[in-house]
């Protein structure tokens, strides 16, 4: 087959236009040339879907907080798993990309005294969210959008990237087709930044998009990175629950941040009745000192409904399968009781929580400001993913780059709400600095055209099998529910075992899936593409999590319910292996400097 | 289960289009969106649509549902008449792509002609600024906008009569207004807005303020308000020196 592809040339490309690659695109559009390609239209990556807000300690609402609490608060709900490196850049840099959005047109919602506000979050010691009412995730996504077109970036919307394209042990560009006509194209590149997201489609119950089938994870894998901490995802305690339809569908913390409460059906407030040890301090232990909290008294102590998320989640589970759940199989959360505490109580929610309000309105048919909502766990976030270098974000592949959700480290075992935001700009930024340096310093590599024929026709087979063959949308479904009910937020051996062997079935029949009609915005063809990553991924999460014979973070073991100490001085790393199969070992955690252990010390 | 059936427009910008029954099984809390996904999966793979949120939070599920321009994630099944068949269309005021798909890359083009931000120098010296949360109300009304392209979509300047070259559509009028009244921008977008960008085009009949799914005031908050500053410095010069030399 003769390989004519259209082909684009640029120092760095972006994979991605989320937070991650927006901010990755701008920062090395000051010094180079630059693509951006995503799945979806610009403006609509998962970014925009964010809610409660971004973590930095500016300390414009309370000025005890400073980078070294953040540090120690992202370490102990990340169960110290967590690359130090990157939660102390974080934590240190944080605020200045926050004060850059400013700069760029965002508008927060403001204190008082007109600086930027901050609202309380789980396992943030202090109020630290930087927010805009619900809708977060929009203004962040809009200012870099708005800012970045003006930058002279190249954006191609609804192109797919399908492969890395390597020279030697180095990536030089990427392979990938246009969703409207279905043609294939080669991005040439001195650099390649993967801020692609997520793995959330892997579940059947999700607050995640379409595009979230692990195509970063996917394609940095196939290219030769490592892969890190593929057990821990993030199940949020609270998705919507009824009706089915919207099941899954996030429920922003911000709700509890706000004063909601969570109750199971025998109006009992549940989540006073197990507080871990290392949270007992800093948790109050009466409704009262609770409510005082969350309305801002500083010597006050959190109310346990702002506890992490993967303790609040196991809470919801324990209390549902007591048979103390809701009607529809979660517990209450109930932000309407604050009636009793303030004056216009309505008016007050419909301005905190716009959206939510909104949400349950149109969506289920339930006003907020007068009845409790339904929530259960929903799959959320995923905190394993490539492994980087802390401070450049490149790889173990030479000119690969990641950024974002895609991107492992920061989080540990359990990511704090608020730090993902903060981390695409921080990471982002990294990203592009020194994605474009290496560009610069190393140019462009050739292309070896045999390797992207190979890679067209792969992903062409679907049609060559027909409309007749296996359906994708049936195995995404099957692998769905395999994940869901084997390789959940309870995890045990047999399951995960039984999950291992079905994942291989399901790879035979994916390699078979079908398709009729042409390639034009064709998305039973999008689907089939898909379907590859989102077994890959699977497999390497339940690889992970059969190893991991223990309970921390976002990962509870039924069979191992304790944390145990063993497990606490390694991640755990899978990587394709000389003949073709996964391979994993395990990675110890690099020794952590004194003046950082003295931190978390101080912190404790 | 009981079945509804969805008369959908299938066809791309080549071959003429048609509409096609689909019978779905239907439960409780669906949306539409939730039927066309149940059409993908049991009869027609390659039916071509939007979406990402699910959640009425990105804007890109925009159609038309019995001939309203609707979210398609936000129209629930209770609220429509499922004895006659539903009627699904894309967008009209935008070239098909394929079945629900069309191309609304005019708007990014329309967007990256208007005039960025551009803040006043900082009011402290680690290079933040102060503003009331009242000054930035009024902003963050109009930056609620999710770009679904609904009210570009419905307003008549452009559905009927095609001014895509001289009008910027509701949607934009509104961002120039969000720059307009930030309350740190320093830059002026009246003149472009009068002469290139076709503010005079619109004769408010509200219809862009009645579709928007974020319930902002497009007319009354943004577009109004900029066709009073327009008036003002133009129709009215000496009231503008004046107000300009004096600062009221
Ligand atoms: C409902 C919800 C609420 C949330 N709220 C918060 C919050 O309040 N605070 C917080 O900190 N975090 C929150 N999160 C998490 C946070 O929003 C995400 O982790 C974050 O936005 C991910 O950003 P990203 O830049 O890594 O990727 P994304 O924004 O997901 O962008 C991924 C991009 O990659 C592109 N892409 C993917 N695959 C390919 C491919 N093969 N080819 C080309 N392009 C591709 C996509 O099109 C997209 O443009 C929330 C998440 C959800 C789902
Ligand atoms: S009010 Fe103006 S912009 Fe809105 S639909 Fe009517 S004519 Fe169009
Ligand atoms: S103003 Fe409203 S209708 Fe128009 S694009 Fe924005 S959200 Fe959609
Ligand atoms: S899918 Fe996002 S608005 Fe409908």
């Amino acid at each position: 087959m003769a390989t004519e592809f259209e082909v684009y040339e640029h120092d760095v490309l972006v994979i991605g236009a989320g937070g991650a690659g927006l901010r990755a695109a701008i920062e090395a559009a000051g010094s180079c040339s630059v693509g951006v390609v995503c799945k979806s239209l610009l403006g609509k990556a998962h970014t925009v879907m964010a809610e409660g807000g971004m973590a930095a300690s500016m300390g414009n609402v309370d000025d005890r907080d400073s980078w070294k609490v953040h540090f120690a608060d992202t370490m102990r709900g990340g169960q110290y798993l967590n690359q130090w490196r990157m939660a102390e850049l974080h934590a240190k840099e944080a605020p200045d990309r926050v004060r850059e959005l400013e700069k760029w047109g965002a508008l927060f919602d403001r204190t008082k005294d007109g600086r930027i506000l901050q609202r309380n979050f789980g396992g943030h010691r202090y109020p630290r969210l930087a927010h805009v009412g619900d809708r977060t995730g929009l203004e962040l996504i809009r200012t870099l959008q708005d800012h970045g077109i003006h930058q002279g970036i190249k954006f191609y919307m609804e192109n797919t990237v399908v492969s890395l394209v390597k020279d030697g042990d180095r990536v030089v560009g990427a392979f990938g087709y246009d969703r409207e006509r279905g043609r294939f194209k080669l991005w040439r590149a001195g650099a390649v930044v993967l801020a692609t997201g997520g793995i959330g489609r892997a579940y059947k119950v999700t607050s995640n998009s379409w595009e979230y089938t692990g195509d970063g994870q996917a394609l940095a894998y196939e290219a030769g990175a490592e892969l890190m901490d593929m057990e821990f995802i993030q199940f949020h305690p609270t998705g919507m629950m009824w009706p089915p339809s919207v099941q899954g569908i996030l429920v922003t913390e911000g709700v509890r941040g706000e004063g909601g409460i969570l109750v199971n059906n025998q109006g009992k407030r549940f989540m006073f009745d197990d507080i871990p040890d290392n949270y007992k301090s800093s948790t109050a232990d009466k409704e009262e000192e609770g409510w005082r909290y969350v309305t801002g008294d500083k010597n006050a102590r959190r109310p346990p409904e702002l506890l992490t998320r993967d303790h609040v989640a196991r809470c919801i589970r324990r209390e549902v399968k007591a048979g103390r759940g809701s009607p529809h199989g979660g517990v209450f959360l109930d932000i309407s009781w604050i009636k009793e505490k303030v004056p216009n109580a309505p008016e007050h929610i419909r301005k905190k929580l716009p959206s939510m309000y909104h949400q349950f309105k149109e969506l289920a048919g339930i006003d907020i400001t007068t009845e409790p909502m339904e929530v259960g766990p929903t799959t959320h976030y995923m905190m394993g993913g490539v492994r980087v270098d802390p401070d450049s974000q490149m790889t173990n592949v030479p000119g690969l780059f990641a950024a974002g959700e895609v991107a492992a480290g920061l989080h540990g075992a359990n990511r704090l709400g608020g730090n993902s935001l903060s981390d695409l700009i921080v990471f982002g930024k990294r990203a592009g600095e020194h994605a474009a340096k290496w560009a610069k310093e190393n140019g462009r590599g050739t292309v070896d055209q045999a390797a992207l024929a190979a890679a067209e026709a792969a992903s062409l087979k679907p049609f060559e099998f027909g409309g007749a063959a296996e359906n994708p949308y049936r195995v995404q479904h099957d692998l769905q529910e395999l994940m869901q009910d084997n390789v959940g937020i309870v995890r045990v051996e047999e399951e995960m075992k039984f999950a291992q062997d079905q994942l291989q079935l399901l790879k035979d029949r994916a390699a078979k899936v079908g398709i009729s009609s042409h390639r034009e915005y064709n998305p039973g063809w999008h689907t089939a593409i898909d379907l590859r990553n989102l077994l890959l991924v699977s497999e390497a999460v339940t690889m992970c999590a059969i190893e991991r014979k223990e309970s921390r973070g976002g990962h509870f073991r039924d069979d191992f319910p304790a944390k145990d100490d063993a497990y606490a001085s390694f991640n755990l790393i899978v990587k394709k292996g000389e003949d073709g199969q996964m391979v994993m070992h395990r990675r110890p955690i690099p020794p952590m400097p004194d003046e950082l252990k003295q931190v978390i010390e101080e912190n404790k | 289960m009981p079945q509804a059936t969805f008369r959908i427009s299938r066809g791309d910008s080549a071959t003429h289009s048609e509409f096609k029954d689909y019978a779905v099984e239907i439960s409780e809390g669906m949306v539409v969106l939730d039927a066309v996904h149940l059409v993908q999966m049991v009869h027609a793979p390659d039916l071509a649509a939007r979406w990402n949120c699910k959640a009425g939070k990105c804007g890109s599920c925009s159609a038309e549902i019995n001939g309203m321009p609707r979210l398609m994630c936000m129209t629930r099944l209770s609220d429509l008449d499922l004895s006659v068949p539903v009627k699904i269309e894309p967008m009209k005021t935008f070239r098909r792509i394929k079945d629900l798909v069309t191309d609304v890359s005019w708007n990014f083009r329309v967007k990256e002609k208007i005039k960025k931000f551009k803040p006043r120098p900082a009011d402290n010296a680690d290079g933040t600024w102060n503003m009331a949360q009242r000054d930035v109300d009024r902003v963050q009304e109009f930056r609620k906008c999710i770009e679904c392209f609904l009210c570009q979509d419905v307003c008549h300047v452009l559905r009927d009569h095609q001014k895509h070259d001289e009008f910027i559509g509701p949607r934009f009028i509104m961002w120039n207004a969000a720059l307009e009244m930030h309350p740190l921008d320093t830059d002026d977008r009246l003149k472009e807005l009068k002469d290139d960008n076709g503010l005079g085009y619109c004769n408010i009949t509200k219809c862009c303020t009645k579709v928007c799914p974020e319930h902002i005031a497009i007319t009354d908050n943004a577009i109004i308000p900029m066709k009073e500053r327009v008036v003002d410095r133009y129709y009215d010069p000496l009231g503008w020196l004046w107000s300009k030399a004096t600062g009221t």
